[in-house]
C-alpha cells in the first residue's frame, strides 16, 4: 500500500516543486442556519515535480486537484485556506512570503492556464495587452520585446493570423483558439511552472486534439514544469511523465504514466482506467418507425441562421438514435425543433403516422406527454424550492391528473426505479449529489409515460463513473419501460455504450447516419473519420498518431 | 465605429424624440384638463362673459386644442416659449439665465460628486466587508438618508451662522467675478453632492462586486496584480454600464430635482423659478419648465444608453 503512494525515485536535483504534507480547509455555511464548519479539502498530500517535467493530477470533481494546482500559487478559491504543510518552490517555502510574496511569484514563476479561456480572459481588452499584462507588471521585458515573444508564441502554437490576432478581443476569437492564446499568455513571462487546470475540457473532441497538440509540443520546446489536471486519464496520458490520482483529497496512486494506465495498483485507478466499457447489443430497426423527422430545415433569427439542412432522421420504438457532433453542428437544434419549440421552416415530424403540429402552441396535451427530455444541467433544470417528491409529482398531475396517494406510491415507484429509494421523497435538489440530480430529471421525464426521451448531453457534466451509472440505469430502464431516445452527445465513448442507430451532423448536415455497426465501421467519410480519430484513446503516443492519420481539419481551427 | 453600433444609437436618439413629444402632448392636456382657463386666470372672478369671450379670442383660446398644442410646439420648437401671464415676460428669456445657473450648479457639483464617488466605491470594493467598506457606506448612506432640507440647513448654520465661511444666501448676479460665484454656491453645491453621493457610490461598489466573482478577475490575480489594480483595471471597465446609468440618473437629478435646495439657498435657477410659478397658477410658465426638464431627463437617459452600448465591447467591435 504504502509504496504506491511515494513515487518510485526521488532525485534531489533539478527539483522545482517540493509539497509536503499539504492541507487545505475551507469554511462551509449550510443552509437553515446551522452553524458554520470547517472542512477538510486536502489531507496531507505530498508531491515533487523536478524542472521541465509534467505531473498529471486526476480525480473526480471534489478530488481536490484544482485546489491543489492553485496551492502553487499560494491562491485558495473562495474561502480556501492552505492550513498546513509546505510547498516549496525555487527553494524556499512561499506560504511564508505573505502576500507581497505571492504577486511576485504570481505571473512570474508560477502561470496558470484555466478552463474556460472564454471566460478567464477579460472581454474588455484586447488579447494582447492581456497576454504580455504579467510580463510587463514583473518588469521581466520592454512591451516591444514581450510583444515579439507573444508573437512567436501564438506562431508556435498554430494560431491563425500571429501578427495580428493580438489585436482581437476574446470574444472574436473561437474557443479552441482562445484557448491557445491563454496558455501563450501563461508562456510569455517564460515561467519555470504553468498549472493547467482542465484545459480542453470545455472544448470539442477534434479542437481539443489541436489544442493538446499545440500544448504538448509548447511544453517540450520550452522545457517548463507542468501540473496538468483533468478528469480524464486518456487525455493526461498523452501530456504527462507521471500521474497522480486523487479522491476526496487524498493520494491514491501516483506513478509513472506508463504504470498508471497499464498496471494500476490500486482498485479505484483501475476503476477509473476501464471506465468506458459497457457492452451494448445493438437492435435491428422493427418495421416501423413511430418518430420520422423528415427532411427538417430551421434557423434562428428570422431565417438568417440555418442551423438545421434538409435533416431527416427516423426512430423506433425502445431503441436509441445517438446524435453527435460538435458544438454548433446542430444537434441540440434537432432536439428543439423535434419538440415545437423551434417551429421548423421546411419539413415535418411526423408521429404514429400523423403529422405533428409545427409549434408547441398547436400541439394537444397528449402529443406534449410523448415527447420528455432531460438536460445536461441537471441542477438548472429543477426549481430549488421544489423536493424531490413534488419535482417528479408534477407531471403526475398534470397528465394524469394524480393526487395524493396514488400520487405518492407512483413517485416511490418511480424513485425505486432510478435506484434511489423512498427516502428522497423530501429532500432538495441542493441536497443531491450531480449524478442524484440526474437521475431525478430522469425519473420526472419517466413519470409521463413518454414514448420517446430525448437526453442532451445528459452525462457531459459529470463524472466518468457517475455517467456510466447514468447511462446503466437508462439502459435498464428501456428494458423496463420500453422508452425510445434520442441520445445526442459529442462523446463517441457514450454513443458506443447506449445506440442502436447513430446520426453523424456536421453543420446542421447530417453526414453519416445507420446502425451503429454500420456508421462506425469503416470505410469512413472525412469528418466521421475525424470525429473517430480524435476521441482520446488510453495509449502512450496515441495523440501522436492520430494527428499524422489525419484527413481533415477541424471547424474549431 | 461600426454600422451595428450607429444603428442602436441612432435608435436610441430616435426613440428619445418620440418620447418627447409624447411628453410634450402630456404636458400639454395636464395644463388643459385643469378647471380655468388663462383668459379666467387673467380676468379674475369678476369678469362679465363678454369680456371673456373677447380675451378668449384674443388670445385664440377658442381654437380647437390640436391646433393650439400645435401651436405652442411650433413655438417651443422656434424658441418661442410664449409670455408669462404673471408678469408678462418672455419665457425663453427669463429661462435662460435661469437655466445657466442651474447647469453651473449641477455641473460643479457633478464635477465633485462623480469622481468622489466612484473613487470611494473602488476603495469599499477593495477593502470590501472591513471597516473602510462599513465606514463609508455608512457615512454615504447616512447623508442620503438625511433630507436636502435638513442637511442645507446643518450647512447654513455651521459654515454660514456659525463660522461664517461662506454665504448662506447663494444670490448671484451678472458681473460676478468666477471667484464670487463659485463662493456663493460652495453650500449648495455641496449639500447637493451629499445627496447624490451614496447612490453613485453603493451602486460602483456593487456593478464592480458582481463582477469581482468572475473568472477573469482570477486570471489577474494570479498574474500577480495588487488587489487595487484587479479591480482598476479589469473589474471596472466591465461595470461601467451600470455605474454610468446611475451616474445620468443622478445628473438628471442634479438638474430636475434641486428644487427644494435652490429655495433653501435662494439660489435663482429654474427650481425655484418653478415653484415660484406654480404658486402664481402661471400655466405658460410651468409648461414650459416642464418639457424643459423632460428633455433634460430623456437626453440624460439617451446618453447613458450611448455609453453602455459604447462601453460593450462586444457591440464596438463585432465580430
Amino acid at each position: 500500500m504504502a509504496d504506491t503512494k511515494t513515487k518510485p525515485v526521488q532525485p534531489k536535483q533539478g527539483l522545482l516543486l517540493d509539497i509536503r504534507n499539504l492541507r487545505i480547509e475551507a469554511t462551509v455555511y449550510p443552509p437553515g442556519g446551522e452553524a458554520p464548519k470547517t472542512i477538510t479539502l486536502v489531507h496531507d498530500v505530498s508531491l515533487t515535480l523536478e524542472k521541465g517535467k509534467v505531473l498529471g493530477l486526476i480525480g473526480e470533481s471534489g478530488a481536490g486537484k484544482s485546489t491543489i494546482g492553485l496551492s502553487s500559487m499560494g491562491y485558495g478559491r473562495g474561502g480556501v485556506r492552505i492550513t498546513g504543510g509546505e510547498v516549496i518552490f525555487n527553494g524556499r517555502d512561499i506560504l511564508k512570503g505573505g502576500k507581497e510574496g505571492f504577486r511576485k511569484l504570481r505571473g512570474r514563476e508560477v502561470c496558470y492556464v484555466a478552463q474556460s479561456a472564454a471566460a478567464a480572459f477579460n472581454p474588455a481588452h484586447r488579447l494582447m495587452d492581456q497576454v504580455v499584462e504579467a510580463t510587463l507588471l514583473h518588469g521581466t521585458a520592454t512591451r516591444a520585446e514581450a510583444e515579439k515573444r507573444a508573437v512567436a508564441l501564438f506562431k508556435k502554437l498554430s494560431l491563425p493570423n500571429p501578427e495580428t490576432i493580438g489585436e482581437r478581443f476574446p470574444h472574436q476569437v473561437s474557443g479552441g483558439q482562445l484557448q491557445r492564446v491563454m496558455t501563450a499568455m501563461a508562456l510569455c513571462s517564460e515561467p519555470d511552472l504553468i498549472v493547467f487546470d482542465e484545459p480542453t475540457t470545455a472544448l470539442d473532441v477534434t479542437t481539443q486534439i489541436d489544442v493538446l497538440a499545440a500544448i504538448k509540443d509548447a511544453i517540450r520546446d520550452t522545457h517548463v514544469a507542468a501540473l496538468y489536471i483533468t478528469h480524464d486519464l486518456a487525455v493526461v496520458a498523452q501530456v504527462s511523465d507521471e500521474i497522480m490520482v486523487l479522491r476526496h483529497g487524498r493520494l491514491v496512486e501516483w506513478g509513472g504514466t506508463r504504470q498508471i494506465i497499464k498496471e494500476p495498483r490500486q482498485e479505484y485507478t483501475n476503476a477509473l482506467v476501464s471506465v468506458h466499457e459497457i457492452e451494448h447489443q445493438e437492435q435491428k430497426p422493427s418495421a416501423t418507425p413511430f418518430l420520422s423527422v423528415k427532411n427538417v430545415t430551421a434557423a434562428y433569427g428570422g431565417g438568417h441562421v440555418k442551423v438545421l439542412k434538409n435533416v431527416s432522421v427516423d426512430i423506433y420504438p425502445g431503441q436509441t438514435l445517438a446524435v453527435v457532433g460538435e458544438s454548433g453542428s446542430g444537434k441540440s437544434t434537432l432536439a428543439r425543433a423535434i419538440t415545437g419549440l423551434l417551429p421548423p421552416e421546411q419539413g415535418s415530424v411526423v408521429f404514429d403516422g400523423r403529422t405533428l403540429g409545427n409549434r408547441l402552441s398547436d400541439r394537444p396535451k397528449e402529443d406534449l406527454r410523448q415527447l420528455q427530455m432531460i438536460y445536461q444541467m441537471a441542477d438548472v433544470a429543477m426549481n430549488p424550492r421544489q423536493t424531490v417528491g413534488t419535482i417528479i409529482g408534477r407531471p403526475l398531475e398534470f397528465y394524469f391528473g394524480m393526487n395524493g396517494r396514488e400520487r405518492d406510491r407512483r413517485v416511490t415507484e418511480l424513485l425505486d426505479e432510478i435506484e434511489m429509494g423512498k427516502g428522497f421523497i423530501d429532500r432538495y435538489p441542493a441536497e443531491l449529489s450531480g449524478g442524484q440530480k440526474q437521475r431525478v430529471c430522469i425519473a420526472r421525464s419517466l413519470a409521463a409515460k413518454p414514448k420517446l426521451i430525448i437526453c442532451d448531453e445528459v452525462t457531459s457534466a459529470l463524472d466518468p463513473l457517475v455517467a456510466n451509472g447514468i447511462l446503466k440505469l437508462l439502459l435498464n430502464l428501456q428494458q423496463v419501460e420500453k422508452v425510445a431516445y434520442l441520445f445526442i452527445t459529442h462523446d463517441l465513448a457514450t454513443v458506443k455504450s447506449i445506440a442502436d442507430s447513430i446520426a453523424v451532423m456536421y453543420r446542421g448536415e447530417v453526414v453519416r447516419y445507420g446502425l451503429k455497426s454500420k456508421v462506425l465501421a469503416p470505410p469512413f467519410d472525412a469528418y466521421t473519420d475525424l470525429l473517430l480519430s480524435s476521441v482520446p484513446q488510453m495509449e502512450i503516443g496515441w495523440l501522436e498518431k492520430a494527428i499524422r492519420g489525419r484527413r481533415m481539419a477541424s471547424a474549431g481551427n | 465605429m461600426s454600422s451595428p453600433i450607429l444603428k442602436l444609437i441612432a435608435q436610441r436618439i430616435a426613440l428619445g424624440i418620440l418620447l418627447l413629444l409624447a411628453v410634450s402632448v402630456l404636458i400639454f392636456a395636464g395644463t388643459q384638463i385643469l378647471p380655468g382657463d388663462v383668459a379666467q386666470a387673467i380676468l379674475g372672478q369678476s369678469a362679465t362673459p363678454e369680456s371673456l369671450a373677447n380675451l378668449r379670442e384674443q388670445l385664440g383660446l377658442n381654437q380647437p386644442a390640436y391646433i393650439r398644442y400645435f401651436h405652442w410646439l411650433g413655438g417651443v420648437l422656434t424658441g418661442d416659449l410664449g409670455t408669462a401671464m404673471s408678469s408678462g415676460q418672455d419665457i425663453a428669456t427669463s429661462i435662460k439665465e435661469r437655466l445657466w445657473n442651474t447647469l453651473f450648479l449641477a455641473f460643479w457639483a457633478a464635477i465633485v460628486a462623480i469622481p468622489l464617488a466612484i473613487t470611494l466605491g473602488l476603495i469599499a470594493v477593495r477593502y470590501r466587508n472591513g471597516w473602510v467598506d462599513k465606514l463609508i457606506s455608512g457615512v454615504a448612506l447616512a447623508s442620503t438618508s438625511f433630507p436636502e432640507f435638513f442637511i442645507g440647513y446643518l450647512l447654513v448654520y455651521f459654515f454660514a451662522v456659525k463660522w461664517q465661511i461662506f454665504p448662506g444666501i447663494s444670490t448671484v448676479y451678472d458681473g460676478m467675478s468666477f471667484l464670487e460665484r463659485m463662493q456663493a454656491i460652495a453650500l449648495p453645491a455641496t449639500a447637493l453632492t451629499l445627496v447624490v453621493l451614496a447612490h453613485m457610490m453603493r451602486m460602483t461598489r456593487a456593478a464592480i462586486l458582481n463582477v469581482m466573482q468572475s473568472a477573469y478577475v482570477e486570471t489577474a490575480e494570479l498574474k500577480g496584480l495588487s488587489a487595487f489594480n484587479v479591480i482598476r483595471k479589469h473589474a471596472f471597465p466591465n461595470a461601467i454600464a451600470p455605474i454610468i446609468n446611475v451616474i445620468m440618473l443622478n445628473l438628471a437629478y442634479l438638474i430636475v430635482g434641486v428644487v427644494v435646495v435652490e429655495v433653501i439657498f435662494v439660489y435663482p435657477g429654474m427650481g425655484q423659478y418653478l415653484v415660484d410659478h406654480v404658486t402664481k397658477r402661471d400655466v405658460p410658465v410651468v409648461q414650459a419648465v416642464g418639457l424643459i426638464f423632460a428633455a433634460v431627463y430623456i437626453s440624460l437617459n439617451i446618453i447613458a444608453d450611448i455609453g453602455a452600448i459604447v462601453a460593450n465591447p462586444r457591440l464596438r467591435h463585432p465580430k
